[in-house]
């Protein structure tokens, strides 16, 4: 299980809080959503609960204990931008192995081609790079996979692929997913249970688009 | 670039940058061995030989005591070249250590070295070199210290800023998640990314430390005539323009001109070969 207790988050002191007092829970193999509008801290949250960063109040807890100082987390972060998350100074291959020798099946699976990892980030597509960036963080060690926006750039085609491909990996290894998306429409097909924590909060000024 | 200009066009980018580079250490190899092949000459005087214009089997002519002049040149740029090493190493070297200094011991360390920086690029720089030159006592070690002492500020920002934005990247955050410890991150994600820098930024100093070194050897801060440096040569051949021996200030002139440019075309194309982005081209 992984735990989030009362969880609050400000970037400084003198900063707005961005979320006070959050509660969460993920089970093994549960996929939960997390709607909300943008700027209200839902990458912050992920980042937190992935070790990142460190909440300013409450603990995040895998199957009671807190997430390792060093060594493997097992709560691995996927982000919306797979280009900024990769060195552009290494090849493919070797963005897969610092995670690990990459499972053979994993790659066959996702539809990564062995000339991909002779390639050079820049020479590979959003889709390509997401999808190596997915292999890297689904070693056997990880536990909790937190999506944030992962396909969100990507085409409807690629998407609906990695998800289909994500959902049986997670089905198989009993994975909790949490899914971070504005799509309603792609967290209502993937998850068990949406946590509104975002979508309900209004104390933020709205975004008004008024065109001329 | 300048590779596009010289080589046929059938060439791929990556052979145009290899040959550029090439010839660029062909011709510094060029200078070095004939400075040395050269021997005495051009420190003997002969002076049945004096103030020869170029010609085929002089093509730099000879000065006021008929001392060659292409080997007086050749081992002026050797001492040049030298000279102009040695401290465009120096000082990258401090703008290396003063550039991780400032991006990774915190915020007091990063404002002094910062403002250092900036006090060193507000004052002028020929009154800096000048000075520095001056209380040092002059000669090569006087023009060494000065040029080193003067040309990291603009390599130290660069490295500070790429080990800055280095640290802040989510590939270097991520890094620690899957495991990694601080010394694997430093040679494995910092270390590709800082060594290009590195070599490129003292590539590209070399130009200005000869230059420079030239520069103050010209308005007499730096090497002693018995040294005869590109600076000194210069600085002699001006009492004899107005004779009309022109060739004494044009081909010292024009080899130094063609060194720096070589630096510079050398500093460009190792660049565009360490960049994965230009690499296959």
């Amino acid at each position: 299980m992984l735990e989030a207790n009362r969880l609050s988050f400000r970037y400084g002191r003198q900063q707005q809080w961005l979320f006070q007092n959050l509660d969460l829970r993920i089970a093994p193999g549960e996929i939960v959503g997390l709607p909300g509008p943008s700027g209200r801290g839902k990458s912050t949250l992920a980042k937190i609960l992935a070790g990142y960063l460190t909440a300013v109040h409450g603990s995040v807890l895998v199957d009671g204990r807190p997430l390792p100082k060093s060594g493997y987390c097992p709560v691995q972060l996927l982000f919306q931008h797979p280009e900024l998350a990769v060195n552009p100074r290494w090849k493919a291959g070797d963005i897969l192995a610092e995670a690990g020798q990459p499972d053979a099946a994993l790659l066959q699976d996702l539809g990564i081609e062995p000339a991909w990892l002779t390639r050079y980030p820049h020479e590979l597509s959003g889709g390509e790079l997401q999808r190596i960036c997915l292999v890297r963080a689904l070693t056997a060690h990880t536990r909790y996979l937190l999506c944030d926006e992962m396909t969100s750039m990507l085409d409807p085609l690629s998407q609906a692929h990695i998800w289909q491909k994500v959902l049986h990996i997670a089905e198989k290894r009993k994975l909790g997913l949490l899914v971070i998306s504005h799509d309603k429409a792609l967290l209502d097909k993937l998850c068990h249970r949406t946590h509104h924590y975002f979508a309900t909060i209004a104390d933020f000024p709205l975004l008004t688009i008024r065109f001329p | 670039m300048t590779a596009r200009l010289f080589f046929p066009s059938q060439w791929d980018r990556r052979t145009r940058t290899l040959a550029a580079i090439g010839i660029c250490l062909v011709f510094f190899a060029v200078i070095f061995i004939a400075a040395w092949l050269y021997g005495d000459q051009g420190q003997v005087t002969a002076l049945k030989l004096r103030k020869l214009p170029p010609s085929w089997e002089r093509p730099f002519g000879t000065d006021w005591l008929g001392r060659d002049m292409l080997a007086r040149t050749l081992k002026g740029i050797r001492i040049s070249l030298g000279v102009g090493l040695t401290a465009a190493t120096c000082s990258a070297c401090i703008a290396l250590l003063l550039g991780l200094a400032a991006a990774l011991l915190g915020r007091t360390v990063d404002r002094l070295v910062t403002w250092l920086a900036d006090a060193a690029m507000a004052t002028p720089h020929l009154v800096l070199l000048i000075l520095l030159s001056f209380a040092c006592g002059g000669g090569a070690k006087g023009v060494i210290i000065a040029v080193a002492a003067s040309h990291w500020p603009a390599l130290t920002r660069i490295i500070r800023a790429e080990v800055l934005q280095l640290r802040s990247a989510d590939y270097v955050k991520l890094a620690p998640q899957l495991g990694k410890g601080p010394y694997w991150i430093a040679r494995r994600h910092l270390l590709p990314h800082v060594a290009p820098q590195f070599l490129v930024g003292l590539l590209l100093l070399f130009p200005h430390a000869i230059l420079h070194a030239a520069g103050l050897t010209f308005l007499g801060f730096g090497m002693p005539p018995h040294m005869p440096a590109i600076g000194v040569l210069l600085a002699e051949s001006m009492r004899y323009l107005s004779m009309g021996l022109w060739w004494l200030a044009v081909a010292p002139g024009f080899i130094l001109i063609v060194s720096v440019l070589a630096f510079d075309v050398l500093g460009n194309n190792v660049r565009a070969l360490l960049d994965p982005k230009t690499l296959r081209e």
